[in-house]
């Protein structure tokens, strides 16, 4: 066999553009075929005389290729090169064949031709529009149980793929003056005039090559040449041009506000062999000045009894499969169509040698230039025809014709079927930049009208007919959308096109073998089987707006969002209301304008990139000491430090008891610092936290508590005052951002008298804190020029000297009831101050410790973790902090909130210590706290466990709760009521270890 | 995704860069620990929460990093004007009004969709 007979028995010898000798292999449903470069899944199969190519949604009819675009309704099938990049969903009229493609139909089982699912054909009657709705309702019980699982496993299109994508894909900002939706003869055009100016242009088209209809239309001459050769030529032109981007494969799939698109460029898609640096598919993300919309139109089909089944196909997809592929579509082709345009498919054909068995119109009188044609090829064209029916199992075999008005046709012999109602304008992008649309009755067509945005649309979108005005139109609005008004740009580069034919026509609408009866399936919208009783019921049943008729029947609702049933579906609802088309209105375009694949979507963030972690300087440090790390925000923190044999429990008290006896190391570095520097930096912090700090000296810190309006506590952390005008400001680690628009939001807009900048520190200084009664000797030898003794630098001291001789901040701070030290350094020092500091701590008997080992130490000291024993509603007050809130000053952020009747009233939740009677129980935090437990439910709740652990240094678990009427409770037996047990705990102080607080000031 | 004017960069940028931050002109009160509980309620906790044109604070916290003021259509999402923070409430120029009203006619409501189905 010769290379071209391989590649199809459908193949025409000298049709088409592809190269017979260029072939590429693949699979379909587990069968080996071979197609040529640049054939579609469609065209391929269809090369091998393939119809049937998947089972419908609803009644698993057997559907085939309908269209030769990415309308398709139809043709939907499983693409994969192996098992973690398979796609389902994918339109076979889209997907270009590559080498080694293995592709399934879907929607089938067991197989294509012998499908379980087309029992529900038969079943037809009681599906129809609303079924769900009506026939699920009772009893109530049987949904989950019954209905649910039935509807979920016969229901879906395709299947999911199941593991995870090893494909990569990209994303990219650009911005443009002009950018061009659709490549045909307008958007070319219109490119060549904007980039003729200099513009920034780019130009889009979601087909591999340019040209839109010129891949079928071979009637088109322009400049001279044929008009496919042309758009080729053109597009040469501008891609050397270096103001002008082309983009093939790439679809604009959403146009947003402010001239914002989003467009995807499937990159690899096509190619057999893909390169592991080419991602799969590619975002952009375009601002454009202007845009101009070039997207065509879509031809419909014709409404009429069974004109589903494979075989039968728009007439402009016949011609692109024969003049784009070069492959029939059949051996013998009707045509059924309402518009000339559909008779032009029938010359092609004819002229290809193909047998063209009649044109079927359903109107009087067609265009004279083409009937004339017509039967100068001796192609019997019946006028005022109508196809009733069709037949065929797989594939349509025979088709029904009468005169218009009669019941009964006379049977015609047929292996395709060729239909066209017309062209329907593509205004998607132009209803979702929210231009509004007008009806333009005389063609039945909606066309833009109002434009909300800066765009224009030109073509056929624009409902521009004739060859000659597109091309002015075009060049027209390529220069005024580049800045270039008038005609002395355009006249340079203008040319002149012409077609053989002028087409007129059209039909919305059921047509004459759409019957009345509701017995017949004449299918409006083929992806979610919508038929047009479908649609008549859904009206008979009460549904008057279009938006509640496209819910009841799922018209237009499918992937393919209705571009080939919108119209249809329109005018039979119209028609039943009796109600002209614009008062029944237009459901709302919305992107994308074809299916989007979540990867392109998410593009690098995913995996690692998903949610990026931060860590501190030390983290590979930790990570070597075999640190367990734990989220906190975004930072990745230590969590403890097992030894080998421990696990956490173990490695925790270990810690615990070592800082207690020796010392301890801790990364303090996520603690949000922020650095508040100016003249009036302390009466700015008057303002902003509870306490006051003018009275703090230089050289010292204070524990600060920051309140919103309300009153509630907000943040907190120790503020150390380096200057009269510098402090040192630390929020708690998932704080830092809030608190400092909290701060920039009061400094910017209610002080802005004050002199003071505020700025974020948090990732400058890496923070090693030291604690524990040996701290003070394991960072002696490292600092330098301070003298760190208790009597020069006692608690709560903070000073600029140098550690290690890199500058530093250092702190006499503790959050363990010992004695504390955090050494701040510039954090690429960290790691290196961190490695000293470590290894004499340990030579001296300390340990490292891990968030974990920090929690229990300030639990058993009673100190205050906000987010975890606050929770937006505790005032300092109620947290035991009153002590804090300055009574002196006249003005702070809360300092109304806080008189407010319902937080200065008896019995708020107050923050207490629980020790329970058996001190090897462990309370669960969040546990509520009941005073009675025999109370009958609802009990009366007094409160919850906000912090609980088991503490290695007092031998007994601890915890902490939020409790009303806490304080005056001291010494109670309150209970905790646990799912399989009753914990009885006594109310104490939240001071459990060193109550005098000595140990701190050692 | 809306371009939005920062008044102090005097410049469109894209609205990744922005964060909103509440209604405008809302005035921390001088006296605020002398007010009644209703002044308090009325300043704190009370917001108008317009349908159409609302005056909001934003705040260009990827760029500059400074609070403005802004006058925002709610049902057609433009932004009519912005100005910078400590600016009395600025009017509408009447053509910018004129092009928000049409622009709002623009818009899918629910009114306009379901609403007409009742």
């Amino acid at each position: 066999m010769s290379a071209s007979s391989n590649s199809g028995e459908f193949r025409i010898k000298g049709a088409g553009r592809h190269t017979p000798a260029r072939t590429a292999r693949f699979t379909f449903d587990g069968k080996s075929y071979t197609a040529l470069e640049g054939d579609t899944v469609a065209s391929a199969l269809l090369a091998h005389g393939v119809h049937l190519l998947g089972r419908s949604f609803k009644y698993h009819r057997p559907r085939g290729i309908l269209s030769a675009g990415p309308e398709e309704p139809n043709a939907l099938l499983d693409v994969s090169r192996d098992a973690s990049r398979r796609q389902p969903n994918v339109r076979a009229t889209v997907q270009e064949v590559f080498d080694g493609a293995k592709i399934a139909s879907q929607n089938r089982w067991p197989s294509l031709k012998h499908d379980i699912g087309a029992f529900n054909d038969l079943l037809s009657p009681f599906f129809a529009a609303g079924f769900y709705y009506k026939t699920f309702m009772w009893p109530k019980e049987a949904w989950h149980k019954l209905y649910e699982p039935i509807i979920r496993r016969a229901a879906g299109l395709g299947e999911a793929p199941n593991e995870a994508d090893t494909d990569h894909y990209a994303s990219r900002y650009e911005h443009c003056d002009v950018l061009i939706a659709g490549a045909g003869v307008a958007g070319l055009t219109a490119a060549l005039s904007a980039a003729s100016t200099g513009a920034k242009v780019i130009l889009v088209d979601e087909q591999p090559e340019v040209g839109g209809a010129l891949h079928f239309d071979s009637s088109t001459e322009i400049d001279g040449k044929n008009g496919y050769d042309w758009a080729q030529a053109v597009a040469a032109k501008l891609k050397a041009m270096p103001n002008v981007t082309v983009l093939n494969r790439t679809t604009v799939f959403g146009y947003y506000n402010h001239g914002f698109l989003g467009l995807v460029e499937r990159v690899t898609d096509h190619l057999p062999l893909p390169g592991k640096d080419l991602p799969r598919e590619r975002l952009w993300q375009v601002r454009a000045k202007k845009v101009i919309l070039a997207t065509g139109s879509i031809e419909r089909h014709m409404v009429f009894a069974n004109n589903d089944r494979p075989g039968i196909m728009l007439a402009s997809a016949a011609r692109t499969f024969l003049n784009h592929h070069g492959v029939a579509v059949g051996r013998a082709v009707a045509v059924y169509t309402a518009h000339d345009s559909a008779y032009e498919a029938a010359f092609d054909l004819k002229r290809a040698g193909i047998d063209v068995v009649a044109i079927v119109d359903n109107r009087k009188l067609p265009g004279e230039a083409v009937l004339a044609e017509a039967r100068s090829l001796g192609i019997d064209v019946l006028l005022g025809h109508s196809v009733l029916d069709t037949a065929g199992r797989h594939r349509v075999s025979s088709i029904s014709v009468a005169r218009n008005g009669e019941k009964t046709g006379r049977k015609l012999k047929v292996d395709a079927l060729l239909v066209s109602a017309g062209w329907t304008p593509s205004v998607h992008l132009f209803s979702q930049s929210r231009g509004k649309l007008r009806f333009d009755a005389e063609n039945d067509r909606f066309l833009p009208d109002i434009y909300a945005q800066d765009c224009i649309s030109i073509g056929a979108c624009n409902g521009t007919d004739g060859l000659s005005a597109l091309i002015g139109e075009a060049l027209a609005a390529g220069a005024e959308m580049a800045g270039h008004k008038g005609a002395s740009s355009i006249d340079a580069i203008a040319f002149a096109g012409s077609n053989l034919y002028e087409w007129t026509g059209g039909l919305i609408g059921a047509a004459e073998g759409a019957g009345r009866d509701t017995t017949v399936k004449a299918f409006v919208d083929f992806q979610h089987d919508v038929t047009a009783k479908d649609i008549r019921l859904a009206v008979r049943e009460g549904m008057h707006s279009i938006e509640h008729i496209k819910r009841f029947t799922t018209n237009g609702m499918a992937s393919d969002q209705g571009k080939l049933s919108n119209m249809h579906g329109l005018a039979i609802a119209s028609e039943m209301l009796g109600r002209p088309i614009p008062q029944v209105g237009l459901t709302t375009f919305r992107a994308p304008y074809t299916p989007v694949t979540y990867g392109t979507l998410v593009a690098h963030s995913r995996g690692a990139l998903f949610d990026p972690a931060r860590k501190t300087p030390m983290h590979a440090l930790e990570a070597a000491e075999g640190a367990e790390f734990e989220d906190v925000g975004n930072w990745k923190r230590a969590w403890y430090f097992p030894k080998r044999g421990e696990d956490m429990a173990a490695a925790v008290n270990r810690e615990c008891r070592t800082v207690r006896e020796v010392g301890g190391v801790f990364d303090a570095s996520t603690l949000g610092k922020i650095e508040v520097v100016g003249p009036d930096a302390a009466q700015f912090l008057n303002l902003l936290y509870t306490n006051a700090w003018d009275t703090l000296k230089p050289g010292k810190s204070r524990y600060g508590i920051m309140t919103r309006e309300d009153g509630f506590i907000y943040d907190d952390g120790v503020v150390g005052r380096l200057a009269e005008d510098r402090f040192h400001v630390t929020t708690t680690t998932g704080g830092a951002p809030r608190v400092l628009q909290h701060m920039e939001d009061y400094l910017q807009t209610e002080f802005p008298h004050l002199k003071v900048w505020l700025t974020s520190t948090t990732e400058q200084w890496a923070v090693i804190a030291v604690q524990g009664p040996q701290a003070r000797e394991i960072i002696a030898p490292f600092v330098e020029g301070l003298d760190i003794s208790n009597e020069a630098f006692s608690h709560m001291s903070v000073a600029e000297c140098t550690v290690m001789g890199v500058p530093a901040r250092l702190f006499r701070v503790s959050f363990t009831g010992e004695i504390g030290f955090e050494v701040n350094v510039p954090a690429d020092f960290g790691p290196a101050v961190w490695k000293a500091i470590w290894e004499r701590a340990q030579n001296l008997g300390a340990c490292l410790y891990g968030t974990e080992t920090m929690h229990v130490l300030r639990a058993e000291k009673g100190y205050l973790i906000v987010g975890q024993d606050t929770d937006g509603t505790v005032t300092p007050d109620d947290a035991g902090y009153g002590w804090a809130v300055s009574k002196k000053k006249t003005d702070f952020v809360g300092i109304r909130g806080l008189k407010r009747p319902d937080l200065v009233r008896e019995g708020r939740k107050q923050l207490v210590g629980l020790l329970t009677r058996d001190p090897n129980e462990v309370l669960e935090e969040g546990g509520q706290i009941v005073a009675d437990p025999n109370q009958p439910k609802p009990m009366t709740m007094l409160g919850h466990v906000t912090s609980s652990y088991w503490s290695e240094n007092l031998g007994r678990s601890i915890a902490m709760a939020l409790v009303a009427g806490g304080r005056a409770k001291m010494g109670e037996t309150l209970y905790v009521p646990m799912k399989d047990k009753l914990i009885a705990v006594e109310v104490t102080d939240v001071v459990f270890v060193d109550k005098e607080g000595g140990r701190i000031n050692g | 995704m809306l371009l939005i004017h920062c008044p102090y960069c005097e410049e469109d940028r894209s609205e990744l860069e922005f964060r909103w931050a509440g209604e405008a002109h809302i005035a921390r009160p001088e006296n605020i620990s002398a007010i009644s509980d209703e002044e308090f309620a009325e300043y704190f906790f009370l917001r108008n929460n317009e349908k159409g044109l609302t005056y909001e604070r934003w705040r260009h916290i990827h760029g500059c990093g400074r609070f403005f003021n802004a006058a925002r259509d709610t049902v057609s999402d433009k932004f009519l004007m912005t100005y910078k923070a400590g600016l009395p409430k600025q009017p509408i120029p009447s053509e910018v009004k004129a092009e928000a009203i049409a622009e709002e006619k623009t818009v899918e409501t629910w009114e306009a969709t379901e609403g007409d189905a009742r």
